[in-house]
C-alpha cells in the first residue's frame, strides 16, 4: 500500500501523483513534497548511513540543515552526490539512490564500524595510522576514503549550464517567512526597489508548518495576499528556491537560485542554477531559527527527528513520521509539535519534558522532569525508555521521536565580517551581536520567537532600513498574531554509558567532545578541529551549539566563554559548477582571434594557445606526417625566400604628446630621447628594482607621436606600468597612451625576397627600396591602392625583414592580397614554432630568457643601461650583487655529436664535477632543431658566459638521464654581423 | 568591494587591478646623490599597518585612472579615494 503514513491536510497537491525511485523501489508522492516528506509519507525512514560508523539514519529536519538524509539524486551525467532529501523537491521520474553503504542500505557491511567505535573515536587516524610512514599514501588513506564516505560524481561533464547574474536594489530581505514578507510588504509598498530571497520553493517559511492563525483566519491566506500583492509591484523581485549564501563587502551578497532543480531536465534555454551577485544599499536578515536536538544514548535513530521537523512533515506535507510518536523536549514548543500532530490525528505516546514545572497539555500523556535516557530499533526506532521524575524508567513504544532543545537564530550572515555573536539566556541561544554594515536581522534569526515579534520586526527593520536611505515608509497593517513568550530549561544532554550523537553528519559524538576536553583540545577552534565536529556539509547547523555547551559544562565555563567558531560563506553548499558558471571548458576565459584567423584555418593551420590568444603554430602541408617537417620547411623558405607570420598579438601602444619622447625615454633604459623621425630603435624595459621587465621596439612615426609594441605576454601589465608612470610619476608630462593590439593587424614579412613581395602590394608612391627605407625605417605607406598601413623595418629573424600593419578589420584581406601577390616567390605562411626557431638561431631572447629573474648584464644588454640618464630600475640595476663578474650570461650551444639533442631545462655542468646544485654552472633555457645549423642548438644561462665561448661543457638532464657534451657558442648561430638584415 | 570612484561613482572592485601602498607615488630622484639607498627604500620598505592604508588600484576595466584609495584593511571600510594624478601632483610630482 502507498503512502501509508499519508495524512489529509496540507500543501501538497493530490490531484497529481509523481512517481519516483529510491534505491530501485518505485513509490509515489505530491507536487509540493520533498523526497523525504514523500518518502516518510511511504513508511521509509531508513535514507542513509552515517558517515563513520555507517549507522542506519533517516531525516532528522525538514530542511536545509540536514545532517542525514543525504542521497545521491538522478543518474548519468546528471548524478548528484550529498543532495539532501529534505529540500529535494520530488518530480515524476526521480531517481534517488541511498550511498556510502554496500550492499544495500539495510545491510551494509561496514556498520562493523560501529561495532569497532571504541577505536574509532575522535583523533583516531592520527593516532593509529601513524607507522610505518610509507603505508599512509597507500594502504590507510584509501582505504580510510572508501569506508567513510559520501556519494559518488558522476564522472561525466555536467550537460547542464550555469549562469550567473547580477542585481541591484535598495533593500534585500533574505527570508520570506513572517519577518521576511511584512518587510517587504512594507518596503514594496514605499516604491523602494527591493529582492525578496527564500532557500525554500513556497513562500511564508514556518507559517507553512504551522497551525497558528492570523487574524484568525489561516496562515496561508495571509502569505498567500501578501505574496500576491509583492508579485503584483514592479519594484518588488521575490525569489524563491534561492539561498543568500554569503554576505560580502560594501552590500554585496552571493544567491545561488535553483532555477531547475526541481524539474527532471532543465527547460529549454534556462540554466539549472544561477549565482547572482546582489548589491543591495540596505539588507535585512530574515532567516528565521534552526532547532536544535539534546544529546542521549542512542538518539541517531531512524524515526529520532527534530520536534519542529515532525510538526512541518504533519502539517506543511500531510505526513505522519510513524503511527505512534512521543515528544521530547526543554521547551515549550515542543509542546505545539505535541498538540498539532494529535490534532492530526497521529497517536501521541508520551510528551516527555526534562522541566519539572512544564505547563498542563490537555488530554495527553506529559512526563515532568522525565528525560529519554535510551532508545531501541536497529534500522527505525521501535521504542525509547524514559527516567521519570522519580527516577524509574519506562519503556514506551513509538516509531518516531520529536526532540526539541531549543531553537538557534540563524545569524550566520551576521557573523561573514567575523562578528561573533552574543549568548542570550532569555532562550539559551546565540543571537546577533552586531551585523555587517547596512545589515539588520529581525524576526527569529534576532532571537524574537513569537509570530507577532516576527511581522512587526520585519516591518520595522525594513522602515529603518528605508529611513537610512531617505526612503520614508510607513508601517502595513499587520495581522493579529500569537506573541507567547518562548520558555525553555535549558537541557544538552541526558548522561548515560552509551554514545550520544552531537554532530550525526561527522559522527561527533558526547564522548569524542569528552576525549577532546580530556586531551586538552578544549578551545572550541581546536575542539572543532580534532573532533571534526561541524565541519561536515550541514556545517553543524544542529550540532555545533549542543556540543559547545557539552564543552561549557565540562570547563565549568559559561557557553559564552566557550563561544563559537567563525561563520564563513557559505550557509548552504555551492556547487562548483554553478561558481565556475559558464567559464568551463573552451569557455574557461576569453578566446582572442588574430586577424588572420580565419584564413589560417581554411590552410589547416595547427594552433596553440598564447596567453588568450589563439596563434597558428604552424601550417601542415600535404604528405607531411610530423610536425617537424613542417617547421623546416618554414623556417628554410623563410631564410630562402619569404614567410609571413601574423604578430598582431604582440603589445602595441600608442604614445603621444609633446612630452612623448621624454616619457619613453625614463621607461626604457637605453636612449630613447633622440630616436629620430621614421626610425626604429629596440628597447629594454625594467622593473624599477633593476631586473628585466620586458622589450620591445619603439617606433617614431612623427615628432610628438610613437608606436611601442610589448611582448604578447605582457601587452597588459606593460600598458599598466606606463599609465601608471604618466600618472602617478610625472602627472605635468604632455603625454597620452592608448593600447592600439586590437586596432592593428600586424604581420611579420620576413626573407630575402620580403622587399620584393611587399613591393606588389605597397602603392607605387611609396619607395621602400634599401636606400629610402633602411634597415630600422618606419613609417605610414599605402597597400593596395591607397589603404593607409605603417611600415616597420625590424628583423626578429635575422634576414631582410619588415613588419606591415593595417587597420584590423583589413587583416585578412591583406594576409590574403599577400599570400596571392608572393605564390611565385615561394611565400610560406609560418606560425610560432618557425618564430621560435627563427629567434633562437637569431640568439634573441624571448619569454623564456625574459621570465623576471633576469638582468640586462645575464642578457649580455649590459651595456643598453644608460649611464647617464635617470629611468625606471637603472638605480637598482647597478647593485653589486646583480653585477657580479661571475654572473649568469647567455650562450648559445652546440652538441660535438650531430645526433645528440638539447632540451630546455637541461643544466650546464663541468666535465669531472658533482652532478649537484652545488656545482651548477647554469641552465639552458630554448633550444629547437636548427635547419640552419643542421642540428640541435640551445640558448641558456651560463656563468661567465660570455669568456667560456669554445669550452666544451656538459649538458646533463637527470631526468631523463641524459648527459651530453657541448661547445659553448656565441647565441648569435646565424649572420652575426647583420648583413642579411641590412640587405 | 565596492570603490568608489571619483569620475563614476560607485564601481565594483572586479574591475580594477591592485598594486600596493601609495607610497610608490613618491619615487626618489635616480640622479641624486643618495639614490641607491633612497631607491632601496623606496623598493623595499612598506608600513604595513593594521588599520587604514592608502594603495594604489587600477581601473583597468574601466576608464583606466590610477586611484589612491585610503581602506581599513581589518573592515574594508573605504575612507577616501583620490585620483591618483591629483594626489601626486599635490605631492609636487609633476614633469
Amino acid at each position: 500500500m502507498s503512502q501509508v503514513n499519508r495524512l489529509s491536510g496540507g500543501r501538497v497537491d493530490r490531484g497529481t501523483t509523481l512517481s519516483f525511485a529510491f534505491d530501485g523501489k518505485l513509490y509515489q508522492g505530491h507536487p509540493g513534497d520533498t523526497l523525504a516528506s514523500a518518502l516518510l509519507a511511504n513508511g521509509v525512514r531508513l535514507m542513509g548511513r552515517s558517515f563513520k560508523y555507517h549507522r542506519p539514519r533517516g531525516p532528522l529536519s525538514a530542511g536545509s540543515e540536514e545532517p542525514n538524509a543525504l542521497v545521491e539524486l538522478r543518474s548519468g551525467a546528471r548524478r548528484e552526490p550529498n543532495t539532501r532529501a529534505t529540500v529535494a523537491e520530488v518530480f515524476e521520474g526521480l531517481v534517488a539512490t541511498s550511498q556510502n553503504r554496500w550492499p544495500s542500505l539495510a545491510v551494509d557491511a561496514l556498520s562493523v564500524n560501529d561495532r569497532l567505535s571504541s577505536f574509532l573515536t575522535a583523533g583516531f587516524y592520527y593516532k593509529t595510522f601513524m607507522w610505518p610512514k610509507a603505508f599512509w599514501e597507500k594502504l590507510y588513506e584509501p582505504a580510510i576514503r572508501r569506508a567513510a564516505g559520501l556519494g559518488r560524481l558522476s564522472g561525466e561533464a555536467d550537460p547542464d549550464v550555469y549562469d550567473k547574474g547580477f542585481l541591484h536594489c535598495d533593500l534585500l530581505v533574505i527570508g520570506a517567512g513572517p519577518a521576511g514578507l511584512a518587510a517587504a510588504l512594507t518596503a514594496g509598498r514605499a516604491g523602494a526597489r527591493v529582492i525578496v530571497a527564500d532557500e525554500d520553493f513556497l513562500p511564508g517559511g514556518r507559517l507553512n508548518a504551522e497551525t497558528i492563525t492570523l487574524d484568525d483566519a489561516p496562515a496561508r491566506d495571509w502569505v498567500a495576499a501578501t505574496v500576491s500583492e509583492l508579485a503584483s509591484l514592479p519594484n518588488v523581485r521575490l525569489m524563491t528556491r534561492t539561498t543568500v549564501y554569503g554576505a560580502f563587502d560594501h552590500g554585496i551578497f552571493g544567491a545561488l537560485e535553483r532555477v531547475s532543480d526541481h524539474l527532471a531536465v532543465p527547460k529549454p534555454g534556462t540554466p539549472r542554477q544561477i549565482l547572482w551577485r546582489l548589491y543591495a544599499k540596505r539588507s535585512l536578515l530574515c532567516a528565521g531559527a534552526t532547532e536544535r536536538p539534546i544529546a542521549f544514548e542512542n538518539n541517531d535513530r531512524p524515526g529520532i527527528m527534530l520536534a519542529g521537523a515532525l510538526r512541518a512533515y504533519a502539517n506543511r506535507w500531510a505526513v505522519a513520521a510513524a503511527r505512534d510518536v512521543a515528544v521530547f523536549t526543554n521547551n515549550d514548543d515542543g509542546h505545539r509539535t505535541a498538540r498539532d500532530l494529535a490534532a492530526a490525528g497521529v497517536h501521541v505516546t508520551a510528551v516527555i519534558d526534562s522541566r519539572t514545572d512544564a505547563p498542563e497539555i490537555a488530554g495527553l500523556p506529559l512526563f515532568r522532569g522525565a528525560v529519554v535516557t535510551g532508545t531501541s530499533g536497529r534500522l527505525g526506532l521501535k521504542s525509547i525508555t524514559v527516567r521519570n521524575a522519580d527516577g524509574r524508567t519506562q519503556e514506551i513504544a513509538c516509531g518516531a521521536l520529536g526532540v526539541s532543545g531549543g531553537w538557534n537564530p540563524n545569524l550566520q550572515l551576521t557573523c561573514h565580517h567575523r562578528g561573533r555573536p552574543r549568548w542570550d539566556e532569555t532562550i539559551a541561544a546565540f543571537v546577533p551581536d552586531g551585523a555587517p554594515p547596512g545589515l539588520r536581522v529581525a524576526g527569529a534569526a534576532a532571537g524574537i520567537f513569537s509570530t507577532h515579534g516576527a511581522l512587526t520586526g520585519g516591518a520595522e527593520g525594513a522602515r529603518a532600513a528605508l529611513a537610512d536611505l531617505g526612503i520614508p515608509a510607513t508601517l502595513p497593517d499587520l495581522p493579529r498574531a500569537e506573541d507567547a513568550p518562548f520558555r525553555i530549561a535549558p537541557l544538552w544532554q541526558v548522561k548515560g554509558k552509551g554514545r550520544a550523537w552531537l554532530d550525526q553528519q561527522n559522527d561527533v559524538t558526547v564522548k569524542d567532545v569528552t576525549l577532546a576536553h580530556q586531551e586538552n583540545f578544549r578551545s572550541v577552534e581546536h575542539l572543532k578541529r580534532y573532533t571534526t565536529l561541524g565541519m561536515a556539509t550541514d556545517q553543524g547547523k544542529t550540532a555545533n551549539v549542543p556540543a559547545i555547551a557539552v564543552m561549557a559544562e565540562l570547563t565549568g565555563k559559561p557557553i559564552e566563554q566557550v563561544g563559537t567558531t567563525i561563520y564563513r560563506p557559505p550557509y548552504t553548499p555551492v556547487a562548483i559548477g554553478a561558481l565556475a558558471g559558464r567559464s568551463r571548458g573552451a569557455d574557461f576565459r576569453p578566446r582572442r582571434l588574430t586577424p588572420s584567423h580565419h584564413w589560417a584555418q581554411e590552410q589547416g593551420a595547427v594552433f596553440v594557445e598564447v596567453g588568450n590568444w589563439m596563434r597558428a603554430q604552424w601550417f601542415p602541408r600535404p604528405g607531411e606526417s610530423h610536425w617537424r617537417q613542417s617547421v623546416d620547411r618554414e623556417v628554410l623558405a623563410t631564410r630562402q625566400a619569404v614567410g609571413i607570420c601574423d604578430v598582431t598579438t604582440l603589445g602595441k601602444i600608442d604614445v603621444q604628446g609633446t612630452d612623448a619622447a621624454a616619457f619613453l625615454d625614463r621607461l626604457y633604459c637605453n636612449g630613447m630621447a633622440k630616436l629620430a623621425i621614421g626610425r626604429v630603435r629596440y628597447g629594454l624595459m625594467l622593473r624599477e628594482d633593476g631586473m628585466v621587465k620586458d622589450d620591445g621596439t619603439v617606433a617614431r612615426l612623427t615628432e610628438n607621436h610613437f608606436v611601442v609594441t610589448t611582448t604578447t605576454a605582457n601587452a597588459i601589465a606593460v600598458f599598466r606600468h606606463m599609465e601608471f608612470c604618466r600618472q602617478c610619476l610625472w602627472p605635468a608630462l604632455d603625454v597620452q597612451l592608448i593600447s592600439t593590439t586590437d586596432a592593428w593587424a600586424q604581420f611579420s614579412v620576413a626573407g630575402p625576397k620580403s622587399r620584393e613581395l611587399l613591393q606588389r602590394v605597397i602603392d607605387p608612391a611609396c619607395d621602400i627600396s634599401n636606400e629610402a627605407f633602411p634597415y630600422m625605417a618606419c613609417g605610414a605607406v599605402t597597400v593596395c591602392g591607397g589603404l593607409r598601413a605603417r611600415l616597420f623595418r625590424i628583423s626578429f629573424s635575422g634576414e631582410l625583414a619588415y613588419e606591415i600593419a593595417v587597420p584590423a578589420r583589413y587583416g585578412d584581406g591583406l594576409i590574403r592580397a599577400l599570400m596571392a601577390a608572393g605564390q611565385d616567390l615561394g611565400v610560406t605562411p609560418y606560425g610560432t614554432e618557425t618564430l621560435g626557431v627563427l629567434r633562437i638561431e637569431k640568439g634573441h631572447p624571448a619569454g623564456n630568457e625574459l621570465n623576471g629573474q633576469t638582468t640586462a648584464a645575464n642578457l649580455g644588454l649590459g651595456k643598453m643601461v644608460s649611464a647617464t640618464k635617470d629611468a625606471i630600475g637603472i638605480t637598482l640595476s647597478r647593485r653589486e650583487g646583480m653585477n657580479r663578474p661571475d654572473d649568469l650570461r647567455l650562450v648559445g650551444l652546440k652538441p660535438l655529436s650531430p645526433a645528440d639533442t638539447i632540451v630546455n631545462g637541461a643544466h650546464l655542468m663541468t666535465g669531472g664535477s658533482p652532478v649537484d646544485a652545488a656545482h651548477d654552472q647554469g641552465w639552458v633555457t630554448s633550444s629547437c632543431h636548427s635547419p640552419h645549423v643542421g642540428g640541435s642548438i640551445g640558448l641558456g644561462f651560463l656563468k661567465r658566459g660570455d669568456r667560456r665561448t669554445g669550452e666544451i661543457i656538459h649538458v646533463v638532464n637527470p631526468l631523463a638521464g641524459t648527459d651530453i657534451r657541448a661547445q659553448v657558442v656565441s647565441p648569435c648561430f646565424i649572420d652575426p654581423e647583420g648583413v642579411r638584415l641590412r640587405g | 568591494m565596492l570603490i568608489p570612484h571619483p569620475l563614476l561613482g560607485l564601481r565594483d572592485a572586479q574591475e580594477f587591478t591592485y598594486l600596493g601602498d601609495a607610497a610608490l607615488i613618491d619615487r626618489p630622484d635616480g640622479l641624486a646623490a643618495d639614490a641607491a639607498g633612497r631607491f632601496f627604500d623606496y623598493g623595499y620598505l612598506r608600513d604595513n599597518p593594521a588599520g587604514e592604508h592608502r594603495e594604489l588600484w587600477f581601473h583597468e576595466q574601466g576608464d583606466r585612472s590610477w586611484l589612491v584609495v585610503t581602506r581599513n584593511i581589518t573592515t574594508h571600510e573605504i575612507v577616501r579615494v583620490e585620483l591618483a594624478r591629483d594626489v601626486a601632483l599635490a605631492r609636487g610630482r609633476g614633469r
